[in-house]
């Protein structure tokens, strides 16, 4: 079998598998799994609101997922793009409520601003790495519960309005809400951010692989220290992608600051959007193009799951159940390759 | 308010916030030693919170006033054979460690929610009846000063967590199996030529975290939240893998690390009643624990270094 065949067939049957011990969850506690699938599927696509919000869903998914798999390919494993997601909508949000400015200057300053927050928020682990070699997946995690207290802090303290526990709209000016859009959708919440996400794609695909710097980073990837002989500057290159890769991640947060909440709030936990990023990226191969698929993928299990009670009196716990056992199946993959291999074998024979 | 009064207040919170941690940290000792990272420790957590306040719930009339106590070896148990999952990843399947860790994480707050619903028909489930409840040492809280601070109004739990931490730390650095969990954790390879299993001291350390995780989870649920719904755990497991690496990969260490955080857990919720650190944002106390880490990490706070293998897949004929 041929690797590239192996490479595409490896996700799949991890979705599959996932799928599969769900159903099988699912049947050993008495819910009939057809039903809860078409309430799922009627979840997604059964209006085309549901597709609306099914796009919205997806649009930060794209990017929390682009900016773990950039950092991946450049061999680093960005646990923290959920509190660069949050210093990002934090961010972006501050300026969208902070500043009177003309639409064609304070969107792209809001936008701007939740990148630069998300870049240096990954800056931290980033320079850690390079210089003390310290191990970026500790970092990223505790720069995430710092990111949390911080910015509640910032949001309870200095953003929110009269003691409440979040922040006024964001002017109309930052917004990324369109009335098109939504009228387009029965009025979802669908907003111009995926526009933002499918280009993010492409830039991330054109960075690593048809520019030299992209090359250099990937070299990094591969192997650090073939990199460092072949005269690559190994620790810039570490910097560089954990920036981008926050970038992508504070630009995720964007998403939701200007477009589908248009606020902040104090938040009691994590929002989960970071961690789907590392599913995400897994199950794409941490190329562009898989990422948007399983992007997709992933926006429709979630929305199609709200679904899920009211249609067939499933809980939707149940999808995340199935994103878990998805990410154990992909990380698995040595198995499923093994798997694999004797099957064509016995097939050649 | 004196220096007393504060110290009968800061003393037993500290304590009590510092069990859940300590149990969880000397758990992932045993798997980091072992060579498996084990980001899973938050799920574990979550599942022995969850069994516990299950177990709970379920037979508090039966075992009246043993249940947290047995409600905890349950969740032990329950915690151990999820971590088993970890480890055939991890191991077996040769999954990076990391990734397999998130899913165990994800895997847990799925799961444990899902049956929640399927059992209570809600979010969340009830209050115990019968959790950890608070208590003066016998014979202890009558030392004079020293008993009135540590030994009264506590929990016997934060003691248990004491003692656990020193018998981890016997185990690990004075009896042949610790000395071939370590060994395994340094260089496999060298451990593998004199005879040592790899592969099953590796699943040891993981399954071992995982019971050391169940009850963590379980303390923390039946002395502080006394119910089980989706903020229950929110981030101790990560505090306690903070204080294992901040503890240097000791147990001693992990137990200093972890009476740390958990002190600056409990003044970041009783400090608005003291008089000096009313003034302190509590947001300093919130982040204190992570940053403290990072700086331990980074050498500023003496060098923490992970055991040499930590991470990598040891693969029999390579090299």
């Amino acid at each position: 079998m041929s690797k590239r065949l192996t490479n595409i067939l490896t996700p799949i049957i991890a979705v599959l598998l996932g799928i599969l011990v769900g159903t099988i969850i699912m049947l050993a506690s008495g819910y009939d799994p057809a039903a809860a699938y078409i309430a799922l599927w009627n979840g997604a696509f059964g209006d085309i609101y549901y597709i609306g919000e099914v796009i919205r869903q997806f649009t930060p998914y794209i990017l929390a997922g682009l900016a773990v798999a950039f950092a991946f390919r450049v061999g680093l494993f960005n646990i923290g793009v959920e509190g660069q997601f949050i210093v990002g909508w934090t961010a972006a949000v501050w300026v969208g409520v902070a500043f009177e400015l003309p639409r064609i200057i304070h969107l792209p300053l809001a936008i701007l601003a939740a990148m630069i927050a998300g870049a240096l928020w990954a800056y931290i682990p980033g320079l850690l790495k390079a210089r003390f070699r310290v191990h970026e997946v500790i970092v990223t995690i505790m720069m995430n519960y710092i990111a949390l207290h911080v910015t509640n802090y910032i949001i309870r303290n200095v953003l929110a309005s009269k003691s409440g526990d979040k922040t006024d709209l964001v002017k109309e000016t930052a917004s990324l809400r369109s009335e098109l859009l939504q009228s387009m959708t029965d009025y979802s919440r669908l907003h111009w951010g995926i526009i933002l996400a499918i280009i993010c794609c492409f830039i991330m695909w054109f960075l690593l692989e048809k520019t030299t710097r992209g090359f250099e980073l990937r070299a990094v990837g591969f192997n650090q220290h073939a990199a460092q002989y072949a005269g690559m500057n190994v620790n810039r290159n570490i910097i560089l992608s954990m920036l981008i890769s926050g970038a992508f991640a504070g630009l995720a947060g964007a998403m939701e600051g200007l477009g589908t909440f248009g606020y902040a709030a104090v938040k009691g936990g994590f929002t989960g959007v970071g961690f789907e990023g590392i599913a995400i990226a897994l199950l794409g191969a941490n190329t562009a193009l898989g990422v948007f698929f399983s992007a997709i993928l992933f926006g429709i299990l979630k929305v199609g799951s709200l679904n899920m009670p009211l249609e067939a009196g499933v809980p939707n716990e149940l999808v995340n159940i199935i994103i878990a056992l998805i990410v154990f199946f992909v990380a698995s993959s040595y198995i499923i390759r093994v798997f694999l291999e004797r099957f064509s074998k016995k097939g050649v024979k | 308010m004196s220096l007393m009064d504060i110290l009968m207040i800061v003393v037993p919170s500290t304590l009590l916030w510092a069990a859940p941690l300590v149990f969880t940290a000397l758990g992932g000792i045993f798997s980091e030693r072992s060579g498996v990272v084990n980001i899973g420790l938050e799920g574990l957590m979550v599942i022995g919170a969850f069994s516990a306040i299950v177990f709970n719930l379920t037979f508090a009339d039966t075992f009246g006033e043993a249940t947290p106590w047995i409600a905890v070896l349950f969740a032990m148990v329950t915690g151990a054979l999820f971590s088993v999952l970890h480890a055939v990843a991890s191991i077996t399947f040769r999954a990076d460690h990391t990734v397999s860790g998130v899913a165990i994480n994800l895997l847990a707050t799925g799961l444990t929610l899902f049956l929640v619903k399927l059992i209570y028909d809600k979010g969340e489930t009830g209050i115990i009846s019968q959790p950890f409840s608070k208590i003066d040492i016998p014979v202890l809280k009558d030392i004079p000063f020293i008993g009135k601070i540590l030994f009264q109004n506590t929990y016997w739990t934060s003691f248990v967590a004491i003692i656990a931490a020193v018998i981890v730390w016997y185990i690990i650095y004075k009896t042949p199996f610790g000395l071939r969990l370590r060994s395994v954790g340094e260089h496999p390879m060298a451990a593998d030529t004199m005879g040592i299993n790899v592969t099953k001291m590796r699943y040891l350390g993981v399954i071992i975290s995982g019971a050391f995780g169940g009850i963590g989870g379980a303390v923390y649920a039946q002395a502080i939240t006394s119910n089980f719904s989706h903020a229950t755990i929110s981030g101790q497991g990560f505090m306690a893998l903070a204080a294992m690496i901040f503890g240097k990969w000791h147990p001693l260490g992990a137990l200093g690390a972890g009476l740390f955080f958990g002190f600056a857990q409990s003044i970041s919720i009783i400090g608005s009643s003291l008089p000096f650190l009313k003034e302190i944002p509590s947001v300093y106390l919130l982040i204190a624990p992570y940053v403290l880490t990072i700086l331990a990490l980074t050498g500023f706070i003496g060098r923490a270094d992970a055991p040499k293998a930590v991470g990598t897949h040891y693969i029999k004929g390579t090299r």
